[in-house]
């Protein structure tokens, strides 16, 4: 992957007019927006506005139609792009967690940097108990994942897209499938990557957690970005109708 | 949100857990011995057997040939309808054999071709699509009597002649089937394992041949085993189709021995022996399977 031209001055991702449709059904209809280096952004909406569907977009997950997304400078809609290499920098956590069950808690950590990034076993181990570690599963390292409870299994997720050691890491609902008590624990963790200067674009509709950790809040719908902002800005001066209605209903 | 969504998103995998094979097997093996020992069963058949057994005796007398019961013949032609003729292969060891080579080559065959239906190349999936509905599709006797006569009797290599035995070509023929419905049983395995996986895997920068062989088949183990055994058990039933070929398998050489005894009261007990062997080696299988089954179904 060429990054030559790119230096971190410049957006990491930087996506312009994307048009995406499944079909018929056109899900994205012109989606622009830049994000630097170490920001938090969060993207919410209402159902079926296409906010998963966009994160996809950006490791290549799902194909886009036209437009642009440029990874660190590098398109990623070019047919002639190395999707591997790509997806080695970008991590993404998923809603349904998605862990290897055939695999403990430790070996779906080290799996990707062994067979993936040709890591030596030792290596990857000291690695993967580090990042057990890190979302405090101490002790859980050789449960299944069918032996965790959600929380525990997203959070083993998240370290085992860290194991990749990524350069931005994407978040798709990553809370919404877990019960409230155990979304707090999933939450601190990736408050804890943001501080530590983690690039992150997190699909969500946990409002308190945006508010108090996103640097720029996107609000979609139908496709397109209605409205955006700063925090601050965006929960108290939302201008859009279809913004105001959004949060009345789920403030 | 739908209330129950936390329990459904849990988890969709019906196995999450390895299995510990020593301990199933232990249980097995005590349930088998459970069932043999079982003591009104016990004296049932006991008591049947003695009542046969004096019948029998009894049934020789009358026809002035005392030493001709049918237990006695039963015992003579043991030997050849178990391992064959002297120095010849052959008998109900025959058709384990055939079950075992057909098994294994239908299983090894069956794992690309099933593989192959979910190629992303479209010539790769027509082909094994194809290849699978047309063994799947077909009368086994009708493909038995194909191969039997498509296949060479003997090839030639580097100048000398080797025959191919009729059992190796039908053991060939016999795999074919077992090929075409486990191709399907692979596909129907890696489709049901859920697109998340997949999509996981590839984020995290695998190649899709790392995926299928290294996340998505050690899962579908599990998923194939009861099937595969449940083919293993009707493929042993269907092995003395090749009797009609010729081969001296034991349902071939139990016919010689009747025809040899020429009289028509051994036809029962002689065929009944026979599917007795058949019984006892199959039925602790599908006792296996349905063990495997039910372990599919509980965990969650």
């Amino acid at each position: 992957m060429n990054t030559s031209t790119w230096d971190s001055a410049q957006p990491i991702v930087s996506l312009k007019d994307v048009h995406k449709s499944f079909g018929d059904l056109e899900v994205l209809k012109g989606i622009t927006f830049d994000v630097m280096k170490g920001e938090v952004i969060c993207i919410i909406g209402p159902s079926g506005s296409g906010k998963s569907t966009l994160i996809r977009c950006i490791n290549a997950l799902n194909d886009i139609q036209s437009g642009s997304i440029k990874f660190q400078g590098q398109e990623v809609h070019d047919p002639e792009l190395d999707k591997l290499e790509l997806r080695k920098k970008v991590g993404m956590v998923f809603q349904q967690y998605n862990l290897f069950p055939h695999k403990t808690a430790l070996e779906n950590v080290m799996m990707a940097p062994i067979k993936v990034l040709k890591q030596n076993q030792e290596e990857a181990e000291k690695m993967a108990r580090a990042l057990i570690r890190k979302v405090r599963l101490v002790g859980k390292e050789d449960s299944y994942p069918g032996e965790l409870s959600g929380g525990q299994q997203q959070r083993v997720a998240i370290a085992r897209s860290l194991a990749m050691s990524p350069h931005i890491m994407l978040f798709d609902e990553i809370t919404a499938a877990l019960d409230p008590e155990t979304v707090k624990e999933v939450l601190v963790t990736i408050k804890e990557l943001a501080a530590e200067g983690m690039t992150c674009i997190l699909v969500t509709h946990e409002m308190g957690f945006a508010k108090e950790l996103a640097d720029h809040i996107y609000f979609t719908d139908n496709g397109v970005i209605v409205e955006h902002g700063p925090p601050n800005e965006f929960f108290n001066k939302a201008k859009d109708p279809r913004t105001k209605e959004f949060l009345s209903q789920i403030l | 949100m739908n209330p129950l969504s936390h329990i459904i998103n849990s988890t969709d995998l019906p196995v999450m857990k390895p299995f510990n094979y020593t301990v199933s097997a232990a249980l097995q093996a005590r349930d088998i011995v459970k069932f043999s020992l079982n003591k009104r069963t016990a004296l049932v058949l006991i008591l049947v057997l003695t009542a046969w057994l004096g019948i029998d005796a009894a049934y020789a007398q009358v026809q002035g040939d005392p030493n001709q019961t049918i237990l006695q013949t039963l015992i003579k032609w043991t030997p050849l309808m178990f391992f064959g003729p002297p120095n010849e292969f052959g008998g109900f060891v025959l058709n384990i054999t055939v079950s075992f080579i057909a098994m294994a080559m239908g299983t090894f065959m069956g794992l690309w071709v099933g593989i192959g239906q979910v190629s992303p190349n479209k010539i790769i999936r027509r082909a094994s699509w194809l290849t699978t509905q047309l063994f799947r599709n077909s009368p086994w006797l009708v493909l038995l009597f194909y191969f039997m006569f498509l296949l060479p009797y003997t090839v030639e290599i580097g100048g000398i002649r080797y025959d191919i035995p009729g059992w190796i070509k039908a053991t060939f023929a016999l795999s074919l089937p077992i090929m075409a419905n486990l191709s399907e049983i692979v596909r129907g395995a890696i489709n049901s394992i859920p697109t998340g996986q997949w999509e996981s895997a590839q984020s995290l920068g695998f190649t899709r041949r790392q995926i299928l062989w290294q996340i998505i088949l050690p899962q579908c183990i599990k998923r194939m085993i009861p099937p595969w055994m449940n083919w293993y058990c009707i493929l042993t039933m269907a092995t003395p189709l090749i009797s009609i070929l010729g081969v001296n398998d034991g349902m071939t050489l139990t016919q010689h021995a009747l025809a040899a005894e020429a009289r028509s009261e051994f036809l029962i007990p002689m065929y009944l022996w026979l599917m007795t062997w058949f019984f006892i080696y199959s039925y602790p299988i599908a006792l296996y399977t349905q063990r495997f089954e039910r372990r599919f179904t509980i965990t969650t």
